[in-house]
């Protein structure tokens, strides 16, 4: 599999070739099976790949394959090469596996849909340009891969464009994410500028020469802007809870495998230059903990189920950018592993509630629907799934493999010495507990339940994905001790400055329970602290909060506005006024010469004649 | 001799009234060909006869039966000098006679300061000869150039007067 | 009797030139304005003629010859084109072919 293991990326890609140009004329059959088995097969290939690496693991030397070279200049060669080391396996397996099964689900959930076969060419599209971004062993590469995920999250959260909102929340996904890929661009430039090449080993050999100089911080801080805005952390987060107008595979695709983890991916990848720069270690970690508290609150106060979960995988995403800035390489990308799972997990259920909800997103709306019995009945797989999910992504101690990364990350913000980045990360992993099971509750509690039927054999297609993501959301955390050190191999690993007292490792497992009981005595059908949760939700702040803290208001004050203004103030050109001066006093040498050009004959004599007269006349006189 | 030069200048002034005047085109072009004749005499008192002779072949002779066979094809009669007679008011003459009245103004202005003539014409007669020898010395160039502005005239009347020319026009392609 | 004097001949060939261009203004039938216009190159013709006479050199006869040619060149031209003109407008009218405006 050595020299075949660019099959991975390159299958999903060929699915797409094959589906953008003979998907109009496939029968939804064929469309379904040419979508999900380009990921199949890309699954199989990676699993033989992983089989194979592992074999021969003791060497410990990365898988290199050099497809062709791109192109040469003098002073940089860039070539098309893939990398596969344990970090580019681990996210490679995750991003294919979980991929593979939202596909499976995608074929149940937009069956009947009348543009199945662009869903698919675009799904193949975006889990193809994830895994070149994934194994790619070239930093240009990377990006191509990169915004290849740009590209078709942009298309994919269009997906439905024929309501504006959704073309809106395309758009802005689009071009909020660009202001950190230009960032990461210009880093990008830069690295080819000083270290010659694009490669990343040997970039991030190169780089550590230049250690005592600045370089290596600028560097770091401009992948660190790309990094926010593929992950929607502070202050590029603002795209991510619109980023759900897409159908809900999209939503579990953008949000367990693909795209927003690739920021997370960007800085374990380049952590040579991390490693090096104190100032951008402490800035990952700052963001992660601001964006985990900051969303983590929103979250609380959401009423769209879809949105809740948002804002609950931007505030995941800070704890990966947490671990990553505190040191915790390994366990931040554990993290993604375990988050990978049990949010597509959620997504997926919340999916099939949604839908057997004909479309309703609000958990108040859900609910009510539920007692009165006017919506189908909810399938015990859904319920069961989200549960699993929930406390998962609650981080319920010993059972969930939520509460395994979690607790590595939260321990070693406390290890590498970050107070009060550990501190916040508590209050978040309380919070987490409150906000999801806040929902969980509202949905289900009491409810009671009753079977729902999908009818045919497309159950399948339902309940083999979320059945075995249900197990995966249990079972990876138990994986921690083989593959904290396999991810070892290539992350740095931080020695701890302080010891870790009994209350701090206890905390983070208790305090998700607290949430958890809170939420059950504030949203439970039979809520003893009414009172409180009347004051919650008609606290002042509700609103703000509910909008993810106001900053849509801030930057549309901050930037949109001026901008429109200056837009406004150069609307009419005022250089071109120069120009247009031009035209209007040409405009009036034509309207003159013209006027004249009668086209009789005798007039132009007469005036050969007058202009005779006048020259001689001129002539005698002077 | 200076006499005959007043007289046929005389004459070739009042046939030349009349040649812009007549309202028939083969009335002004025998007034015309009256007017080349008076010039020819007038070449002749100013010591040209080749010039003359010229004169009377090729313009009365060759460019005078051109128009004549103009006339001839399109035929014009009384309708067409009836137009022009209605055309013919007083209003219409008046602004060009003002502007010929300045440039001559202009000139009796520019004789009157002398021009630094000596004031005749030497009773030279300038031979035949003489102007071929100047026509193949010096004004060799010329002489080609003329040749070829006559060539591009030939081919340009035959183009123009070919029949099968398709008419151009009406779907603003040509003269329009 | 005084030889003929330079200034008289010129104001003759002037007075030919001026009335041939009166033509050309005031008269609308196209062989009219051709007929005109040869007035006028006749009158220039004159002009040379008695500025060689002058001097008693020959250019003048020979700048004469090269404005006959000239005159046989436009004629042959001019009547072509009044013979298409003719047969497109139906009339002589100069003033009929002034649909070419600016």
């Amino acid at each position: 599999m050595e020299n075949l293991f660019f099959l991975i990326p390159a299958l999903p890609i060929l699915g797409f070739i094959a589906l953008a140009l003979f998907g109009r004329r496939m029968s939804a059959g064929a469309i379904r099976t040419m979508g999900v088995g380009s990921i199949g097969f890309s699954l199989l290939c990676a699993l033989a790949s992983a089989g194979q690496f592992l074999n021969a693991f003791q060497a410990g030397r990365p898988w290199v394959q050099t497809l062709w070279q791109w192109f040469a200049v003098p002073g940089l060669a860039v070539s098309v090469s893939l990398k596969l080391d344990s970090l580019s396996l681990i996210m490679a397996l995750v991003v294919v596996f979980v991929s593979f099964l939202i596909h499976v689900y995608s074929a149940w959930y937009m069956d009947g849909d009348e543009e199945y076969g662009r869903f698919f060419a675009w799904m193949n599209l975006f889990t193809g340009a994830m895994l070149t971004l994934v194994l790619a062993g070239d930093i240009l590469l990377l990006y191509l891969g990169w915004e290849g995920v740009g590209l078709c999250s942009y298309l994919l959260i269009g997906f439905w464009y024929k309501e504006p909102a959704n073309a809106r929340a395309a758009i802005k996904a689009f071009i909020v994410t660009r202001v950190g890929d230009t960032a990461f661009l210009i880093g990008l430039f830069l690295i080819a500028l000083k270290t010659g090449t694009l490669d990343i080993a040997q970039a991030s050999t190169s780089i550590g020469a230049m250690k005592a100089s600045g370089l290596p911080t600028l560097i770091a801080m401009l992948l660190l802007g790309g990094a926010v805005g593929k992950s929607a952390q502070l202050p590029l987060q603002t795209w991510l809870p619109d980023a759900m107008a897409g159908p809900t595979p999209v939503s579990a695709l953008i949000h367990a495998a693909t795209m927003v983890t690739a920021g997370v991916y960007l800085i374990a990848r380049m952590n040579a230059f991390f490693v090096l720069s104190p100032v951008a270690m402490e800035a990952v970690a700052a963001i992660g903990a601001l964006t985990l508290f900051l969303a983590a609150v929103s979250a609380l106060f959401q009423t769209d189920i879809k949105r809740m979960l948002a804002y609950s995988t931007m505030s995941q995403i800070g704890y990966m950018f947490l671990g990553l800035g505190v040191g915790a390489w390994s366990a931040s990308l554990f993290h993604f592993m375990t988050h990978a799972f049990f949010k597509a997990l959620l997504f997926m259920s919340a999916g099939v509630i949604i839908k057997a909800m004909h479309e309703e997103h609000d958990i108040f709306k859900i609910r009510k629907k539920l007692l009165s019995g006017t919506a189908f009945p909810v399938p015990p797989i859904a319920f069961w799934s989200f549960l699993t999910g929930g406390a998962a992504l609650a981080a319920l101690p010993f059972i969930t493999s939520g509460a395994y990364s979690k607790d590595m990350i939260i321990s070693g913000a406390w290890t590498s010495g970050h107070v009060w980045v550990w501190a916040l990360a508590l209050a978040g992993s309380f919070l987490t507990g409150l906000y999801t099971f806040r929902v969980f509750f509202t949905v289900f509690a009491g409810t009671g339940q009753s079977v729902y039927s999908f009818g045919g054999k497309r159950n399948l297609l339902v309940l083999i994905p979320l059945a075995v993501l249900s197990v995966f959301s249990v079972v990876a955390g138990y994986i921690k001790s083989n593959i904290i050190p396999f991810l070892g191999m290539v992350l740095p690993a931080v020695a701890p400055v302080k010891g870790e007292p009994f209350i701090v490792y206890i905390a983070p497992m208790l305090l998700p329970l607290i949430g958890i009981a809170l939420a059950w005595l504030l949203y439970s059908p039979r809520a003893k602290a009414t009172a409180l949760k009347a004051w919650a939700e008609a606290a002042p702040l509700s609103g703000f909060f509910l909008r993810g803290w106001d900053f849509d208001r801030l930057y549309d004050f901050l930037i949109i506005r001026p901008y429109k203004f200056a837009g406004r103030l150069i609307q009419t050109d005022p250089v071109d006024l120069i120009y247009s001066l031009i035209a209007v006093i040409s405009g009036l040498f034509h309207f003159v010469l013209g006027t004249s050009q009668t086209g009789k004959i005798r007039l132009y004599a007469a005036l050969i004649g007058i202009g005779t007269a006048i020259i001689i006349t001129w002539a005698v006189l002077f | 001799m200076t006499t005959s030069f007043y007289l046929a200048a005389a004459v070739a002034l009042a046939s030349t009234l009349m040649v812009i005047t007549r309202a028939r085109i083969i009335h002004a072009l025998l007034y015309f060909i009256i007017s080349l004749f008076s010039v020819s005499i007038m070449f002749f008192a100013a010591g040209a006869p080749f010039a003359a002779a010229l004169e009377v072949i090729i313009y009365a002779g060759a460019i005078m039966v051109l128009f004549l066979f103009i006339i001839m094809i399109l035929n014009l009669g009384a309708e067409a000098a009836a137009q022009e007679r209605q055309w013919l008011t007083p209003g219409i003459w008046l602004g060009p006679s003002m502007l010929a009245l300045i440039l001559i103004a202009d000139l009796a202005f520019l004789i009157s300061r002398g021009g630094g003539y000596a004031n005749g014409l030497y009773a030279v007669t300038v031979q035949p000869k003489d102007v071929g020898i100047a026509l193949y010395g010096p004004y060799l160039l010329g002489v080609e150039l003329a040749s070829l502005l006559l060539l591009a005239g030939l081919i340009g009347a035959l183009h123009l007067a070919r029949r099968n020319v398709p008419e151009e026009g009406e779907d603003g392609t040509g003269i329009n | 009797m005084a030889p003929v004097s330079i200034d008289n001949g010129l104001m003759v060939a002037w007075a030919l030139f001026v009335l041939g261009f009166i033509g050309v203004l005031v008269r609308r039938d196209l062989v009219f304005v051709l007929m005109s216009i040869e007035v006028m190159l006749n009158a220039a013709g004159l002009a040379f003629i008695l500025a060689g006479a002058k001097w008693g050199k020959p250019d003048g006869q020979v700048m004469f010859i090269f404005i006959l040619a000239t005159a046989a060149a436009e004629v042959a031209l001019g009547l072509g084109l009044v013979l298409r003109f003719h047969h497109k407008f139906k009339t002589l009218d100069t003033d009929a072919a002034s649909k070419m405006r600016g």
